[in-house]
């Protein structure tokens, strides 16, 4: 019998949705290996940790102190890997978000346990087995956890979290008072455009050579405010490379791993290591001159085409379709 | 400023992967393989940082087989000043083992930065640049894309989902790289020529036990085969209906 901590990340003091999916997985790993599950949450006072019970942890540790408003990457790897100590988990699971990218090493590095990132699938099999990707995308590690506790960061909107009601009863941990020496957070710039991560968007819209100027992608800027406040606009290396949209936006093997409900890839050829970024996205739509671009092979729905054509149609029959 | 890079080979990112007959490791002929893209940006920003105070070191710190001493030599060949390979014939998938070499290297180096690209294009770990820091004990800051060093202090940027974190910390410490920190030079033909003489030291180590056994590599599954919905910008009532009834995504 072994017990799995689940970290639940929070930003402003509210809890993310990549935590219900921690959760989820937490979740089939405790019942697994018979064990409970349980959650922590580090971050200001005040917090609302409802979601813990709501998605099946059976105890929440709450450690709320102003100094963990922001981020503090010692201060909440010391606080996880305290607990993490403590509990004797068999796996501490978080999201592999800008924040758990960088928490799980930590963690994993102070409790000397190894870390499988990004992982996409997880099922107990005799012991923790995990799924992850690895070369951008082009191939998947399957792999057997041989060490007694790991730190898994899963990939987000990979795991659809299911809500199991447990109790959830909320245990307060005090933060430690010496962290050790470690970098602070001292405060979060907005960024330069207000614009919805490719990463936690439920559309992605993205655009790559064929736009053939940066202007033109005001095309894709529309497209995805017809689409509603969940859609994000992406870009290919090509067009990072040349200069024209930030790094931010770039969807690939050296860009951002994407797995939105919609992907829709304009003027985007679609080169391996573009592929290899988006091609667990559920839906994937092309629109591309060339009718033998790779970029259709991917694709669930493709157009032929000019772009310049059918993309503010497609802008205007979304806008209908949608009634607005 | 005495600055180390530490640097990975791997498979160019263009390259197509086969997996081995083993089912377990990826079959290596005629892959090209290059200096991991990331770790290009973190030999530039150690570069930039020791022309910028006109006087320090550059080494750069690699583990893995002798083939590694070719990813080295090009990290040489932009500018570094020396290489060192901690020799190992498995590398293995748990990052743990592979920074615990690395701290053991650094840790008596004297350094007062130590960089890494923020993740490896095969392993994807993300995570070897923030475990070396927290297994020597000092401050980090990973997946940085805005730098400056300034008496003994660090000042970062590095972006977040909808924002951009400013983090602060006195050297020495840890960075890793992300894309956009600078635009990486090309080696020169002098500088590889150069590059072929200077120091590359090579320490076989044993590493630790992985704590992660790899039981299977197999190709993602196959998406199901889509289709052409027509062409031209008549095609789009068909599309957008498609999306509506059939995928239900609108």
């Amino acid at each position: 019998m072994a017990n799995v901590l689940a970290y639940l990340e929070q930003r402003d003091g509210s809890i993310k949705r990549v935590a219900q999916e921690a959760l989820t997985a937490g979740r089939v790993l405790a019942d697994g290996l018979g064990g409970e599950l349980h959650a922590i949450v580090v971050g200001p006072p005040g917090l609302s940790v409802e979601v813990a019970g709501a998605y099946g942890a059976d105890k929440v540790f709450v450690g709320a102190d102003e100094a963990a408003r922001l981020y503090q990457s010692g201060l909440y790897a010391a606080a996880v890997a305290d607990r993490a100590r403590a509990g004797g988990y068999a796996a501490v699971l978080l999201g592999a978000t800008a924040m758990g990218k960088d928490l799980g090493p930590r963690i994993a590095a102070r409790l000397g346990c190894p870390i499988a990132a990004d992982v996409t699938a997880i099922a107990v099999e005799g012991g923790i087995v995990i799924t992850r990707p690895v070369y951008g995308g082009k191939a998947l590690y399957r792999l057997k956890v041989t060490a007694p506790c790991c730190v898994i960061s899963l990939r987000p909107n990979n795991f659809t979290a299911v809500a199991t009601r447990r109790s959830g009863a909320v245990e307060p941990i005090t933060l430690p008072a010496d962290a050790g020496a470690f970098a602070r957070t001292v405060r979060v710039k907005e960024p330069e455009r207000a614009a919805l991560d490719v990463t936690e968007a439920a559309i992605v819209v993205a655009g790559g050579r064929g736009l053939k100027e940066p202007q033109h992608f005001k095309l894709l800027e529309d497209l995805a405010a017809a689409l509603g406040g969940q859609a994000a606009v992406g870009a290919s290396r090509a067009v990072v490379d040349a200069g024209w949209r930030p790094h931010a936006e770039q969807v690939g093997q050296t860009g951002k791993t994407v797995s939105p409900n919609l992907y829709v890839a304009v003027g985007v050829s679609g080169a391996i290591q573009h592929l290899a970024g988006m091609r667990t996205s559920k839906v994937i739509v092309a629109i591309n001159k060339d009718k033998d671009a790779p970029i259709f092979k991917v694709a669930d729905y493709g157009v032929v085409g000019d772009l310049f054509e059918i993309v503010p149609r497609l802008t205007n029959e979304i806008k209908k379709a949608r009634g607005n | 400023m005495k600055t180390a890079v530490c640097v990975k080979r791997v498979p160019d990112s263009e390259a197509r992967i086969k997996i081995a007959a083993d089912g377990r490791s990826i079959d290596e002929a005629g892959v090209k393989f290059v200096l991991n893209p990331y770790d290009e940006f973190a030999i530039e920003e150690a570069l930039r940082l020791k022309e910028a105070a006109g006087a320090g070191e550059v080494v750069v710190v690699s583990v893995g087989g002798d083939a590694s001493q070719e990813t080295i030599r090009t990290a040489l060949a932009m500018g570094a000043d020396r290489g060192v390979l901690i020799k190992t014939d498995r590398l293995p998938l748990d990052p743990l083992p592979v920074a615990r070499a690395l701290a053991d290297e650094l840790k008596t180096g004297g350094y007062d930065l130590v960089l890494f690209g923020k993740i490896a294009a095969d392993d994807c770990s993300h995570a070897t640049g923030a475990m070396v820091a927290e297994l020597l004990a000092v401050p980090s800051v990973t997946a940085v894309s805005k730098l400056s060093v300034a008496e003994g202090k660090l000042s970062a940027e590095r972006e977040i989902e909808g924002g951009v974190e400013v983090v602060e910390c006195a050297l020495p410490a840890v960075v890793t790289a992300e894309k956009g920190l600078n635009e990486p030079r090309y080696p020169a033909l002098k500088g590889i020529m150069a590059a072929k003489k200077k120091p590359l030291e090579v320490k076989p180590v044993t590493l630790s036990d992985p704590g992660i056994e790899v039981a299977q590599l197999a190709y993602p599954p196959e998406r199901k085969a889509g289709r052409i919905v027509g062409e031209g910008a008549d095609a789009v009532p068909a599309l957008v209906e498609a999306l509506r009834l059939e995928a239900k995504v609108l």
